[in-house]
C-alpha cells in the first residue's frame, strides 16, 4: 500500500524542468531508492515532498491526503520527517537542545517538558550520540552532525523518512554503520525516502529504486532490474558497475 | 561545580533581585526628584534594549522599527493622555498604546518577516523614517498642528510606571527565554529552514514575538509622554530610540538577561554625564567608547562577567579539590 504518491509532478526553475511529468509512490514500510546523476532533480524531489520550495504542476498525497500548498511544518506534523544532504544543524546549541526542538514541536500534540526531553534522550541514544548531548553542533564530525540530524527527524516521531544523501562524505566503517542505523529505523515501522550515490547502501537496503535524469523518471524496479537496465547503466552506472555485478 | 554551590546560587539570585527590587522601590524616598527622573529615564532605555532582545537576540532579525514603536507610544499619550484633555486614565493608556505598537508590528511583520538580514533591517527602518514624514505631514496638513502637549503627572508616579514596565518586560523575556518557544526562536536564529521542517510554525512565531517586543516598546513611548510634556513627529520618531537600544544590547551583552540593563544603565548614565558636564566632547567620547566595546568585548559586558564568572568558579573548585600544593604540582 503506498504511504506517498506523486502524480505528474513538475517544478521549473525559470525554463529548466528540475522535475519533470514524475510519477512516483512510496510502499508503507519499504526502503525505496533515488538514484541519478548530479543534476537530476533529487533533492529537489525531496523540497516538492518537505514543502521547501512551493511547486503547482502535478499532486502529492501522503497517506491519501492533499500536500499541495501546505508549510513545511505542517508537512512535518502529519508525519514526514527528512535529513538535509548540507547538514543544517543549529550550529550554536547543544545537541541535546537540537534535538528538543523536534520533540516539542514536531508532533500535532502537544508535548510536556519531562517527555521531549526523555524523547530527546532516547533518540540520542538510538543513533548513539548520548556522550555528546552537551556539544554544540558545530564542534561535531560530519557523520555526528548527520546523526544529530537523524536523532532529530526520529523526534518529530514520522512515518515516513526522507533521507538526502545520509552517507556522503562518510568513510566505509561509517556507511555500514549508517546501513546498520537506517535498517533498525525501518525495523521501527518507518518507511525510508532516500537519496543516494553509495552504491553499496542502495543494492545492500533497498527493496526498490527509482532513477531520475535531467527531471525525468528513467526507470524504476529491483535492484536487479536496475543494474541490468541498459539505460541506468549508460547515464548513471556505467559499465564497470555493472560487470561488477 | 557541587551541590553546595548550586542551591547557593539557587537561593542567592533570587534573594539579589529581590533586595534591588526593594532599593528600587524606596528609591524616591531615599534620593532627590532629580535624580529619580534620571533613573526613570535609565529605566526607559532598559526596558527598549530588552524588548529588542526578546525578538531580535534570538533570531537574528535586526529589528531598526524600534523608534516607531515607542514613537506609536509617544503620540498615544499625546492623544488620549492630552493636556487639553484626558480621555483614559494612564495605566489604560498605557495599555492601549502598547496594543496600537503591537498590531503595527503585526502588519510590519506580515510584510518583512520574510525578508532576511540587512533587507528586513532596511525595511524596518524606512517605515520608521516614513512614519515620521506621514506624521509631520499629516500633523501640519490635515491637523493643523506642530506638535501637541501631555497632561502632567508626578515625577515619582512616572517613576513607579517605569519600573513596574521593566519588571513586566524582563519576566517576559525571561519566561519566552526558558520556554519551548525560545528554543524555537534560538532554532530560527541558527538555521531558519531546518526549524521549520521540524513542525516549528516560523512565521507565526516570528510575527508574535514581533509583536509582543512591540507591546513593551509602545507602553513605554505612552508612560514617556509625561515627562517629555511636548511630542512631535521629530521627536518622537527619532533615530535615536532606534539606535541607542541596539547599541546598549550590544554593549551588556545579549547572552544573559542582565546584559541590556546593564548596558542601558551605565551607557545611558555615560550619555547623560557627558551630554551635561562635556557637551562639545558628548560624540567623541561616546563614540570611542563604543568602539572600544565592539573591538575588545565583542559579547558585551555581560560576556565579560560570565568569563571572569567562570574563572572564578574554576580557580575556587580547584582550590577545594587538591589545595594550593597540589595544584602546583598540577602546573
Amino acid at each position: 500500500m503506498p504511504i506517498l504518491e506523486g502524480q505528474d509532478v513538475t517544478k521549473f526553475f525559470g525554463g529548466l524542468a528540475a522535475v519533470s511529468h514524475v510519477d512516483f509512490h512510496v510502499d508503507q514500510g519499504e526502503i525505496l531508492g533515488l538514484i541519478g546523476p548530479n543534476g537530476a532533480g533529487k533533492t529537489t524531489l525531496f523540497n516538492l515532498i518537505s514543502a521547501a520550495i512551493p511547486f503547482k504542476s502535478g499532486e502529492i498525497r501522503f497517506k491519501g491526503q492533499k500536500l499541495n500548498g501546505l508549510k513545511p511544518h505542517q508537512i512535518c506534523k502529519m508525519g514526514i520527517a527528512r535529513t538535509f544532504q548540507q547538514t543544517k544543524t543549529f550550529a550554536d546549541m547543544p545537541v541535546f537542545q537540537n534535538v528538543l526542538v523536534g520533540a516539542f514541536f514536531g508532533s500535532p500534540n502537544r508535548v510536556s517538558w519531562a517527555d521531549a526531553a526523555r524523547e530527546a534522550s532516547q533518540a540520542l541514544e538510538f543513533v548513539g550520540l548520548s556522550e555528546m548531548k552537551t556539544t554544540p553542533a558545530k564542534d561535531l564530525t560530519l557523520v555526528n552532525q548527520k546523526r544529530t540530524e537523524l536523532a532529530r527527524a526520529l523526534t518529530t516521531k514520522p512515518d515516513l523518512l526522507l533521507l538526502d544523501e545520509l552517507m556522503a562524505g562518510l568513510n566505509s566503517t561509517e556507511v555500514s554503520e549508517a546501513m546498520e542505523l537506517v535498517t533498525r529505523i525501518r525495523d521501527k515501522g518507518i518507511t525510508i525516502f532516500m537519496v543516494e550515490h553509495v552504491m553499496k547502501a542502495i543494492m545492500g537496503m533497498c527493496e526498490q529504486i527509482m532513477v531520475l535524469h535531467h527531471g525525468e523518471k528513467i526507470a524504476e524496479g529491483t535492484c536487479q532490474e536496475i543494474s541490468c537496465n541498459k539505460q541506468v547503466i549508460e547515464i548513471y552506472l556505467g559499465e564497470e558497475t555493472h560487470a561488477g555485478n | 561545580m557541587n551541590i553546595t554551590t548550586l542551591t547557593s546560587k539557587r537561593f542567592l539570585v533570587p534573594a539579589v533581585l529581590l533586595l534591588v527590587l526593594v532599593l528600587l522601590a524606596i528609591a524616591p524616598r531615599l534620593i532627590g526628584l532629580d535624580h529619580i527622573n534620571i533613573m526613570t529615564d535609565l529605566i526607559m532605555w532598559g526596558v527598549l534594549a530588552v524588548s529588542w532582545v526578546i525578538f531580535s537576540a534570538p533570531t537574528g532579525y535586526m529589528s531598526l522599527a524600534t523608534g516607531g514603536f515607542f514613537g506609536i507610544g509617544l503620540y498615544t499619550s499625546a492623544i488620549l493622555y492630552a493636556r487639553e484633555g484626558v480621555l483614559l486614565p494612564l495605566p489604560a493608556c498605557i495599555v492601549v498604546g502598547g496594543l496600537f505598537s503591537s498590531c503595527a508590528a503585526l502588519a510590519i511583520g506580515a510584510v518583512t518577516l520574510r525578508l532576511r538580514g540587512i533587507y528586513f533591517a532596511m525595511f524596518t527602518f524606512g517605515v520608521v523614517e516614513f512614519s515620521n514624514r506621514f506624521f509631520n505631514w499629516f500633523e501640519l496638513e490635515i491637523m493643523g498642528v506642530r506638535g501637541r502637549n501631555v497632561a502632567v503627572v508626578d515625577t515619582a508616579t512616572l517613576y513607579y510606571i517605569a519600573l513596574i514596565i521593566v519588571v513586566a518586560v524582563l519576566v517576559t523575556a525571561y519566561l519566552i527565554r526558558r520556554s519551548r518557544y525560545g528554543l524555537a526562536l534560538k532554532g530560527i536564529g541558527e538555521h531558519e529552514e531546518a526549524a521549520a521542517h521540524m513542525g516549528v510554525d516560523t512565521t507565526r512565531l516570528k510575527i508574535l514575538t514581533f509583536a509582543i517586543s512591540a507591546f513593551f516598546m509602545g507602553a513605554m513611548g505612552v508612560a514617556t509622554g509625561p515627562r517629555v510634556f511636548y511630542v512631535d513627529p521629530t521627536t518622537a520618531f527619532n533615530a535615536n530610540y532606534t539606535f541607542l537600544p541596539v547599541l546598549m544590547a550590544l554593549f551588556g551583552g545579549m547572552g544573559q538577561l542582565y546584559g541590556p540593563i546593564l548596558g542601558a544603565v551605565s551607557f545611558g548614565y555615560l550619555r547623560y554625564y557627558l551630554i551635561t558636564r562635556l557637551p562639545y566632547q558628548y560624540m567623541l567620547i561616546f563614540g570611542i567608547t563604543l568602539v572600544l566595546v565592539v573591538v575588545f568585548l565583542p559579547q558585551g559586558v555581560g560576556g565579560l562577567i560570565q568569563r571572569v564568572q567562570n574563572r572564578l568558579e574554576g580557580l575556587i573548585t580547584k582550590l577545594r579539590k587538591g589545595g594550593p600544593a597540589e595544584q602546583h604540582a598540577n602546573t
